[in-house]
């Protein structure tokens, strides 16, 4: 594999650092928004639509099947998109610095 | 002789075996691998070739303890839907660390948070303040640790008192630490967790299969909006058990507890209107305090870190990240299931106390399958004690080490004793077991009045306000200074740690059993309590002012102190996010060499 050039000035320039963080920092922002808004929109919705959310779903009552059980494939789709473009954004900020 | 043996009366021969083997195969394994690799080095540094697979399965067997196993089917069963907020928040509070701290950290190399707060900020100095908090939060997470294991032997051996349960457990575990075995190997651990998944899924699977599946056990509680739905016919629930209602919807027992406590101080010609209007915003509150809490708290557990310097690199921790969410998240199904069908089937456990109440639901349920198929009851109730066990013992080692490990290493090798050699460390890391040990002993045997999740989630509160808010802020802003992080640490973390001692000592103080005396002192606190629900909330689920609190003084404190960001912060944010492939952190390393000696 070839290893960019550690002393390469570019790595080591502010502005490399600065764009470099603020690409990490955008996507990790975007994924945690998805994720907070819909575990902090649920109690909203229990506490505006009480009567919705107690809906029967197959015996759940609606909040109880999204809380208990459909919540937790919800997250692994977000960690596995976030992992997925933050790889592709690594390779992508290697190969601009080879180039 | 036979005095001696008299506590073996009543006992299940299956259930004994089961929990027996357990034991004694978790202490041989701990044992045989802490063989394989001898020193610490050894143990960090080996590792680092672990699969994937095997470290996120590791680090699910370290993180799933006995509030996983046995105390969320304890709390669903008592307080219903508010509890699932407990197991949804444990597994995706990794997300946090997955999205912010995972690669990172990672990429910096560090062995532990304290070595990590020492090579961000270069200050010995720091290190000390941030060991502390390995023990702060040690402490708290060891006692629902030591419940579990007082409840599990309460429940082996009817004719054992609570206290004794915990000395026995406590004792096995602190001398097995304490002579070397159960280094928190990654193959045990791993071990551990697909034991704990199997001990809870085979048993629920055998129970829905004969009582109804758990949609029919959610269909079987009326609520206001919609009547019954199911074919499982359960048993007449007792006085003490929440109504259907409340314990089906939203903002129930859990997070009304303090506002019911006020209303009942009332006229009873007030209560009804101050119910109104205080009830569901108060609770409202609780809910997103809880979550705070449990969603930053698995971000800053110190036994969990320590783990993610076992992946080869960044990438390989993001992937463990996402796997641990997998393993744990499937796991965590499982037990809510057990407090839906203990509700419908067991409901005299609600008029147990301490050891003898709900958190033992996950124990006993198994034996209503021995109607129909005898022995088989016994075997299944075997299996889940087995997990009990796995669950106590993996976690309770896990923080010993880290607190044994910080304490002799830090406090002793560090600050005592600089020039010890290695034989007195070696003397200094078993008496440091001992004492911690026998310290959360003691504490365990405070505790049985409190359920067991709740005290885990009061661990997760004061990570929470001191950790995560630290590797959060040290991770993304160049600005911080060691005192701004020190002060922010420490005030946050101090402001949860006194909230959570002062309602526990309130709620033990209402124990009708020996422990409503030792604190009866505190009596007046409910007094007070019942005249601010507010503040009781604020200090049952002190998150959600201490964690912005913690954030707030960083930020003040740093920007009052800019001229003290390390001279080197470039490099350290670069050696940070840079990926691996331009082998920042070798570069970082000479230079810091070649710069006078750190």
């Amino acid at each position: 594999m070839a290893t960019p050039n550690p002393h390469d000035d570019r790595v080591h320039s502010e502005e490399f650092l600065h764009t470099l963080m603020r690409r990490q920092l955008k996507l990790s922002i975007a994924c945690a928004a998805t994720f907070l808004v819909a575990l902090l929109g649920l109690p909203l919705l229990n506490y505006y639509a009480p009567a919705l959310m107690a809906t029967r779903v197959a015996g759940f009552t609606l909040s109880w099947l999204i809380l208990g059980v459909l919540f937790f494939p919800f997250v692994w789709i977000i960690s596995w998109r976030f992992i997925k473009r933050s790889i592709a954004l690594e390779q992508d900020e290697v190969n601009s610095v080879k180039r | 002789m036979i005095s001696a043996l008299a506590f073996l009366n009543g006992v299940d021969p299956w259930i004994f075996a089961f929990s027996f083997i357990t034991v004694v195969v978790t202490i041989g394994m701990g044992f045989w691998s802490a063989k394989q690799s001898r020193t610490a080095s050894d143990f960090f540094v080996a590792g680092r070739s672990v699969s994937v697979g095997w470290n996120a399965s590791a680090i699910s067997g370290e993180y799933l303890s006995a509030a996983s196993f046995m105390g969320v089917a304890g709390m669903v069963m008592s307080s219903g839907y508010d509890a699932l907020w407990y197991p949804v928040c444990y597994a995706c509070g990794y997300l946090f660390l997955l999205l912010f701290i995972a690669g990172p950290l990672r990429r910096f190399g560090a062995y532990t948070i304290p070595d990590f707060a020492e090579g961000r900020y270069d200050s010995p100095l720091f290190r000390k303040i941030a060991v502390c908090f390995v023990l702060f939060i040690g402490f708290f997470y060891t006692m629902p640790q030591m419940k579990g294991a007082g409840v599990t032997l309460a429940y082996i051996f009817p004719g054992m008192p609570y206290w004794a349960g915990v000395v026995l457990v406590g004792a096995v575990i602190t001398l097995n630490v304490a002579l070397g075995g159960m280094k928190g190997i990654t193959l045990v651990q791993a071990f551990q967790y697909w034991m704990k998944m199997f001990a809870i899924s085979v048993p629920v699977f055998v129970l829905m299969s004969v009582l109804g599946f758990y949609n029919g056990h959610i269909g079987a509680n009326a609520t206001k909006e919609t009547p019954a739905a199911s074919a499982v016919v359960r048993k007449p629930l007792v006085e003490k058990a929440p109504k259907d209602e409340v314990w089906t919807a939203p903002f129930g027992p859990l997070t009304t507890k303090a506002v019911n406590a006020a209303a009942a101080a009332l006229p009873a010609d007030q209560r009804a209107a101050y119910l109104a209007e205080h009830q569901r915003p108060y609770s409202l509150l609780y809910t997103y305090s809880l979550i705070m809490a449990l969603v930053c708290g698995t971000a800053g557990l110190p036994h969990i870190l320590v783990r993610f310097y076992t992946n080869p690199d960044g990438v390989a921790a993001k992937r463990t990240t996402m796997w641990v969410m997998i393993l744990i998240g499937v796991f965590y199904v499982f037990p809510p299931v057990f407090g839906a069908i203990g509700r419908n089937f067991m409901p005299e456990l609600y008029s147990g106390i301490g050891a003898k109440g709900t958190d033992k639901v996950v124990l006993e349920l198994p034996t209503l399958v021995a109607a129909r198929y005898g022995v088989l009851g016994s075997i299944l109730s075997g299996i889940t004690c087995a997990g009990a066990f796995a669950a106590f013992m993996s976690t309770f080692s896990g923080l010993l080490v880290s607190m044994t490990g910080a304490l002799a290493h830090d406090v002793y090798g560090r600050m005592l004793r600089p020039q010890s050699n290695p034989q007195e460390r070696l003397v200094a890391f078993r008496f440091a077991a001992v004492l911690i040990g026998g310290v959360a002993i003691g504490l365990g045997c405070f505790v049985e009045p409190l359920e067991i999740n709740f005290m885990v989630g009061q661990a997760f509160a004061i990570a929470a306000a001191s950790y995560f808010p630290l590797l959060f802020m040290s991770v993304w802003w160049r600005g911080m200074t060691m005192k701004g992080a020190a002060t922010g640490m420490l005030t946050g973390g101090l402001c949860a740690l006194v909230a959570a001692a002062l309602t526990n000592f309130a709620t033990l103080a209402l124990d009708k059993g020996p422990m409503g005396k030792v604190f009866a002192g505190f009596k007046g606190l409910n007094d007070f309590f019942a005249a601010h629900p507010l503040l009781r909330i604020l200090c049952e689920q002190p998150a959600i002012w201490t964690v912005p609190l913690a954030i707030a003084l960083m930020v003040v404190i740093s920007k009052a102190t800019a001229a003290a960001v390390p001279g080197d912060i470039r490099m350290k944010m670069l050696v940070l996010h840079a990926p691996e492939q331009f082998g920042l952190k070798q570069e970082y390393i000479q230079e810091h060499q070649a710069g006078g000696g750190h």
